[in-house]
């Protein structure tokens, strides 16, 4: 990405890198003095762990055009000279897609005139199970793409008594092999320094297409100026799924496939079964296996503990326990020292500068900023317990045990995570659903998320409860307000697993869900990895739900504070007037300020137009506010609230509780009544309230449609939801 | 060595979906042809050994262990239920 001329310091910093990237963005694209190189390789192959030793923090997340994945680039300095860009491909088994993730390599690779077109492959390969990572490497090397062999997991090999003959195997394979263990950084500098090579296009070939189908191949091959048969054959089974080929270019293969009777699947199936025929031929002439007494793996006397039908559901449930403790209770302290930072750099420039742009500033930009920050320590040790569980192997257990019960709903074993997640906050949670691959199973997953009770909703549960329900005991020591919290919980959780299932229904999109997936032994975690990947998600998060965190915030700031024509300054008239008769103090006169002003603003003013719609819901123009304003975030309810009925920016939940008591309605009842309150219990379970959520959805689906959708299913279901309980109980 | 359609093997021929814990057999044909892509890909290869080495809790999915490559698959009773055993 960035031209001649700097290097970097192996041991960059984050900061330094991103300071690169912003010279980089300012820089001419120059591709001839940067080597592109792509990193492909099987799922657990050590691909990840390779990219972070080549790359270290010197990456960079962006997007493949039109998909849903992750492009992950970063810059390796392979000799003092040389730089490299290295381009990190979604695991994959072949080079036949079958996710939406994996069409990304074949996007790729196909197109030699595309600027992006790599200028090798390195190939990661599992040393101990060769002939199944091979199979990958024959179709690269036959598409024609110079390529080296990253040897990885060579320890491992040798544990199980698999000694590779490595001289041979490059002989075999007619390309640079590099025995190494990317874990711990073994041969990744002998990798470096063949990489900095000028490579040769590959001289072996491992599959000729069938006689009878080089007619069609050649058309197509001519056709497309393409540089070899092979190309052309993968062409001709995937032409509908190449995104760069024209509606015309479609038609021409498929005419041609039609006129020679072109069968793909068994045609595919048979190029595995031929290509694992010579891949053994290979394997006899390089690896010897001495098996020494077969001990039982300890992965599978793990196993036999950790998949048990009692403790390893227990067990199950005490990592959640754990993970519940770290994002609830350990990340509150850092939460806390953020809002008072950011609290602090408020009144510093409150107190220091005044005038209308400050106001901006500080209630509107920094409020939102604050409010992005804030979620940065749950997001990182949920990916950090995240990460640790899958470098482990122990979240493929989970996968496993959880299966069968969340295909029943229409989820799938991965789903697990991201609705746990969900308990302490959507957007993290969300994110996490990236380890599913199917995309319903993700998108059902990513819609029912925000419908587990999330921890924002905790003050507005608190609040309401303990107005509306008696703090008593039944039987003896059920507290009746825990038990009134449980229900929200559980009601969430039910909407979401009963909303999966009707996704499941009506989604009816054809593609098959796979569960077929390596079961990986259990390994230490890699921490360094565990390291990138908190990083990476945090500056996922900060950068890009941010922005629209931030844009939010000062539209919301801008409602509230200004209003149609003087209406603002009547209101301030008309409170000093009221708190001039009624001897109040100058706190209590600005507070009355503020809610008149609130009363007259934009906000207000929505909050009337809105009065009539949520009528029926039991609410008023106040709470209507209350509504708006809890888009930003819904903990914001209680300070809106409090601002409307004009209780101190400083007071306490006690003095909230006691202004929402004393509240009345026309007939000089009180306004909260049961009905009421539970109407609005139940709204917030329900309602999607939340922009973050909105804007990491928006994110992860690439799009628009997911995210509008939850919002008028959410906010529908929150509506019926709470007009029954209103008309039921009033 | 290839697949071969439905109509050409008895409905009674064993599949991986009825190894006991630990039974070992060979696979002989993939009876689903789109599921077959994946599973070639992933070795199993008609010739190949599998044996049963575990059941999740519930009974679905299971894991195979596949030739002598030490290596581990796993997958639901349906998708076993496509491989089809030698006798």
């Amino acid at each position: 990405m960035v031209g001649g001329g700097i290097t970097i310091d192996r041991a960059a910093s984050a900061a330094s890198a991103a300071a690169l990237e912003a010279v980089a963005a300012n820089l001419p694209r120059d591709h001839k003095g940067l080597t592109r190189i792509a990193l492909v390789g099987n799922p657990n192959s050590g691909k990840s762990s390779l990219f972070n030793q080549l790359t270290g923090l010197n990456q960079k997340v962006g997007n493949f055009p039109g998909v849903t994945v992750d492009r992950k680039t970063g810059v390796s300095q392979l000799t003092p000279q040389h730089r490299a860009e290295i381009i990190d491909l979604p695991g994959t088994y072949s080079l036949y897609p079958k996710s939406l993730d994996e069409k990304v390599i074949t996007d790729l690779l196909y197109d030699k005139t595309s600027e992006q077109y790599p200028d090798f492959v390195v190939v990661t390969a599992d040393a101990s199970n060769l002939r199944r990572n091979l199979l990958l490497f024959t179709q690269l090397a036959d598409l024609g793409l110079p390529a080296v062999l990253a040897l990885n997991m060579m320890d491992v090999a040798e544990q199980h008594g698999v000694h590779i003959d490595v001289a041979q195997l490059q002989q075999e394979l007619g390309v640079p092999v590099i025995p190494m263990n990317a874990r711990k950084g073994i041969g990744v500098a002998a990798l470096k320094i063949v990489m900095a090579q000028t490579l040769n296009l590959p001289t072996v070939s491992f599959y000729q297409p069938s006689e009878e189908l080089l007619p069609m191949i050649r058309q197509i091959r001519y056709y497309f100026n393409l540089h070899n048969d092979y190309l052309a054959l993968h062409y001709a089974h995937q032409f509908r799924h190449i995104s760069f080929l024209s509606a015309d270019d479609k038609a021409y293969i498929q005419e041609l496939t039609e006129q020679y009777d072109f069968q793909p699947t068994p045609r595919q199936a048979q190029e595995t079964i031929d290509r694992y025929a010579r891949i053994n031929d290979i394997l006899l002439n390089t690896v010897s296996v001495t098996r020494t007494e077969r001990n039982e793996p300890y992965s599978n006397r793990l196993d036999r503990v950790l998949t048990h039908k009692v403790w390893g559901y227990l067990i199950f449930f005490g990592v959640l326990f754990m993970l519940f403790q770290a994002v609830f209770a350990w990340a509150s302290y850092p939460m806390e020292l953020i809002d008072q930072g950011v609290t602090w750099i408020n009144q510093l420039i409150q107190t220091n500068f005044h005038g209308p742009l400050i106001n901006l500033l500080t209630e509107g930009v920094l409020a939102g900023l604050g409010g992005v920050l804030i979620f940065i320590p749950q997001i990182a040790l949920l990916f950090a317990f995240i990460a640790v569980l899958e470098e482990t192997g122990y979240m493929a257990r989970v996968t496993f045990m959880m299966d069968r019960i969340m295909r029943k709903f229409g989820l799938n074993g991965k789903s697990v995570v991201p609705l746990i997640s969900g308990v302490a906050c959507a957007v993290p949670a969300i994110m996490s659903a990236r380890t599913i691959e199917n995309w319903k199973d993700r998108i059902i997953t990513i819609f029912v998320t925000p419908l587990m009770s999330c921890s924002a909703r905790i003050p507005v549960y608190t609040v309401l409860i303990a107005l509306v329900v008696p703090d008593q005991k039944v039987l003896g020591f059920f507290n009746l307000q825990g038990i009134a919290l449980m229900g929200l919980y559980l009601l969430g959780f039910f909407a979401a697993i009963l909303s999966a299932l009707a996704l499941k229904i009506l989604l009816r999109r054809k593609e098959r869900s796979y569960f077929i997936m390596e079961f990986p032994v259990y390994r230490w975690p890699r921490w360094k990895n565990v390291g990138i990947t908190i990083v990476e998600k945090v500056k996922t998060f900060v950068f890009q739900a941010g922005k629209v965190i931030v844009a939010i915030s000062v539209i919301l700031w801008v409602l509230a504070s200004y209003g149609p024509g003087n209406a603002l300054e009547q209101a301030e008239t008309k409170a000093r007037a009221v708190a001039a008769e009624q001897h109040l103090t100058p706190a209590e006169t600005d507070n009355r300020i503020a809610s008149e002003k609130l009363e007259n603003s934009y906000a207000g003013l929505f909050g009337r137009t809105l009065e009539p719609a949520i009528r029926p819901l039991g609410f008023d123009w106040k709470v209507g506010i209350a509504l708006i304003t809890s888009f930003a975030a819904r903990e914001v309810f209680v300070g809106t609230i409090s601002t409307i009925y004009s209780v101190g920016q400083d007071a306490d939940m006690r003095t909230v509780q006691q202004k929402l008591a004393a509240e009345k309605d026309d007939q000089g009842q009180p306004f909260f009544t049961p009905a009421r309150a539970f109407s609005l219990l139940v709204f917030y379970v329900f309602a999607m309230q939340c922009m973050s959520t909105l804007a990491v959805v928006y994110r992860e689906t690439k799009g628009w449609k997911w995210p509008m959708l939850q919002l008028l299913y959410m906010t529908g279901l929150a509506y019926v939801a709470s007009l029954t309980i209103y008309q039921l109980m009033k | 060595m290839s697949i071969r359609s439905k109509s050409l093997k008895p409905a009674e021929q064993r599949r991986v979906s009825d190894l006991r814990l630990g039974e070992s057999g060979t696979i002989c044909c993939l009876k689903d042809p789109e599921m077959a892509l994946k599973l070639l890909e992933m070795g199993c290869i008609p010739g190949t050994q599998v044996r049963l080495n575990s059941r999740a809790p519930l009974g679905c999915p299971i894991t195979l262990v596949l030739g002598d490559d030490d290596y581990t698959l796993s997958l639901r009773v349906s998708e076993a239920a496509t491989i089809f055993l030698k006798d």
